[in-house]
């Protein structure tokens, strides 16, 4: 079961985030991203679906990925609680992305010699779109970091609020002695966090205190919200096929 | 507020053929706009390359002057291999 | 999306009777007219409102849709109608492109349809109160659109054939889609087959109104298909839309909501009820459900965004500035 509660973490991350994602549908600032944040949206959900799916596999109590995804509460969602952030805004959201891809993508690197078929799969697609959100929205914390006053302004106070997030994203978690250790990712997210900081004009903020609760189901407020307006039409007919 | 620039976008179907323009979008500037190429045009798997070039600086030909460009060429029927007549015992040429 | 820089030279042109002659000999030869054309100003004008109409709907029809995304009941249809609402932006952007070839900025269309001067297509002024919506409007809405857009893929002026030959290769996953979740429901609990008669009830008529007025009762048409911007009149389409649904709504067990419905032997197609054309105007001329609410929802995205525009083309200047610095050293 290990592995299970390992991979369950992930699909949470995945799932969670890409919701948040999937809220701009329509009401981005320009109709270009209107079309780019789904993208990386469909990539994250589709990355959950596989890793549900394998987990409900793995655990063998029946429980497939819609089971998982939709009759879990809050107390029972793994989720990192960086990614369960509202999205407040397009520079939050695209530091939100940044920050998750750019420790996914070495993370997925260090998964693909894992020896779990499924694990070594998805790390094979993933690490591919992770380095195009990293692109996406690390060009896009440039362009804000760098922008106008409004914008820099902004983007230092994503900052300020979603740093304190970071820290759990090196936590072992369930992952410990099953998937690779996380706290190793450190210096590469360090180093590509702070090569886009660097043209953005953006400071590293230091020595903040993390905050981490997300892997033992202690999230914040906002999760609830989100887990019910998803899960709302899903528990209202359960056993329903759709 | 300045409008922001639009770009032409011509995309590689697949190696071996040429760029083929699709399209256009909006981006401020060149990465942009090929970032916003590739989440628009190629979400089906279109294309292997992508090029973009902003559409002011497309130099075109003028349509009055469609006639003097383009129509002095249908006289020379001689450029056209069907023009000469080979005998047939002679094979494919 | 062709050399901007000419786009307006045509709007000298004089129009002789001898010019529109040899404009209309170009329309009836199937030739296609490009952005630099000459061309009448009533056909250019006609072609920036029925483009930028076409491309507002497809903007506002992200709307009623996206309001399911979040509630989407499994993984698998959450991710396609995310891809669904995606696609409705991609094809407003194709055709703010096509639209912008004669001449009319995007910023402009869109401040047009946020001043609520430029009209969308009034069926996105109803609520989507179910999930079942989801299904009926990929079905109905949907189905009705490609009836109206194929012909426009053979449209006289090129960039918009073109913006419809993609929009109508990406239109059908949606058809199917809408209809996968309309069977699904229909051979569902009693619940569900409620909930999706309940959402045929609503979407039925307002669907066959999205064909417009009666042949005999529309301004524009006589032109419009002289000059080969429509191609098949309203009744004719409406006809055609009616005969391919009603056998899809029978094979699922469900009734469509026009007690007057038969089957015509002689024409070989439907007869159906009259049309509440009182109702039609009233949402047409802005009285929909929820006609202040999309256009709200559409002026927040485009003011709260306005500030990340901003900061790219600033952004872009500063690039620029640099770039030249460093030539220059």
């Amino acid at each position: 079961m290990a592995l299970f509660d390992a991979i369950l973490e992930l699909a949470d991350d995945h799932l969670v985030l890409g919701h948040r994602l999937s809220e701009w549908c329509g009401h981005a600032p320009m109709l270009e991203e209107d079309l780019a944040m789904p993208n990386m949206a469909l990539d994250l959900i589709g990355t959950a679906r596989t890793l549900y799916d394998h987990a409900g596999k793995l655990e063998g109590a029946g429980r497939d990925e819609d089971a998982l995804a939709y009759t879990r509460g809050e107390r029972e969602y793994r989720n990192l609680l960086l990614v369960e952030r509202p999205n407040e805004d397009f520079a939050h959201t695209m530091l939100r992305q940044l920050y998750f891809a750019a420790f996914m993508e070495p993370y997925w690197q260090a998964c693909l010699d894992h020896e779990d078929e499924v694990v070594r799969g998805v790390a094979g697609k993933a690490i591919k779109e992770m380095a195009y959100h990293i692109r996406h929205a690390g060009e896009w914390v440039i362009r804000l970091g760098d922008g106008t006053e409004e914008s820099a302004r902004r983007m230092r106070e994503a900052v300020d609020a979603l740093h304190l997030y970071t820290g759990e994203l090196f936590e072992e978690g369930a992952a410990e002695g099953v998937l690779p250790a996380r706290a190793a990712m450190r210096p590469v997210w360090e180093d590509t966090v702070g090569r886009i900081f660097a043209e953005a004009g953006l400071d590293m903020p230091e020595g903040a205190i993390a905050l981490s609760g997300g892997r033992r189901g202690e999230h914040g407020e906002g999760l609830g919200h989100l887990l019910a307006e998803m899960q709302s039409l899903h528990r209202a007919h359960i056993g329903a096929t759709w | 507020m300045a409008e922001t620039p639009l770009w032409e976008v011509f995309i590689r179907p697949r190696n071996g053929l040429s760029h083929k323009h699709v399209g256009s979008i909006h981006a401020a500037d060149e990465v942009l706009a090929v970032q916003a190429a590739r989440d628009v045009y190629t979400r089906r798997g279109e294309g292997t390359s992508i090029w973009v070039v902003r559409s002011a600086d497309i130099v075109a030909s003028d349509p009055d002057q469609a006639a003097e460009n383009f129509e002095p060429t249908a006289g020379k029927v001689y450029r056209h291999p069907t023009f000469y007549e080979i005998p047939e015992e002679v094979g494919h040429m | 999306m062709y050399s901007q820089g000419l786009i307006g030279a045509d709007s000298r042109t004089e129009e002789t009777p001898e010019f529109l002659e040899r404009f209309q000999a170009r329309i009836d030869a199937e030739e296609k007219i490009e952005p630099n054309d000459a061309m009448p100003e009533g056909y250019r004008r006609t072609l920036v409102r029925q483009i930028g109409q076409h491309a507002h709907s497809e903007i506002v029809g992200m709307l009623p849709e996206g309001n399911w995304i979040t509630r989407a009941p499994s993984l698998r249809r959450k991710a396609a109608l995310l891809a669904k609402v995606q696609d409705e932006g991609g094809h407003g952007l194709y055709l703010y492109s096509a639209a912008e070839t004669l001449g009319v900025s995007r910023e402009q269309m869109t401040e047009e349809l946020l001043s609520g001067k430029a009209k969308y297509s009034s069926i996105f002024n109803y609520p989507t109160l179910s999930w079942a919506d989801i299904g009926i409007i990929g079905w109905l809405v949907d189905g009705a659109a490609i009836m109206n857009q194929i012909p426009l893929c053979r449209c006289s002026f090129g960039p918009y054939a073109r913006a419809m030959i993609r929009v109508c290769k990406e239109e059908s996953f949606h058809q199917r889609q809408g209809y996968e979740i309309v069977m699904t429901l229909a051979r569902g609990t009693d619940a569900q087959r409620e909930m999706v008669q309940d959402a045929l009830n609503r979407w039925w008529w307002p669907s066959i109104m999205m064909f417009g007025p009666h042949d005999s009762d529309s301004q524009h048409s006589d032109q419009n298909m002289a000059w080969k911007i429509k191609r098949f009149s309203n009744d004719e389409l409406r006809q055609k839309f009616i005969d391919a649904t009603v056998p899809q709504a029978e094979y699922l067990g469900l009734t469509i909501p026009d007690p007057d419905l038969t089957w015509n032997e002689e024409k070989g197609g439907y007869d159906h009820g009259p049309i509440d054309w009182d109702e039609f105007w009233r949402v047409v001329k802005g009285h929909g459900p929820m006609a202040r609410d999309r256009i709200k929802a559409r002026r927040k995205a485009w003011d709260d965004g306005a500030w990340v525009r901003e900061a790219a083309l600033a952004h872009a200047e500063k690039r620029r500035a640099r770039k030249q610095t460093m030539a220059a050293e």
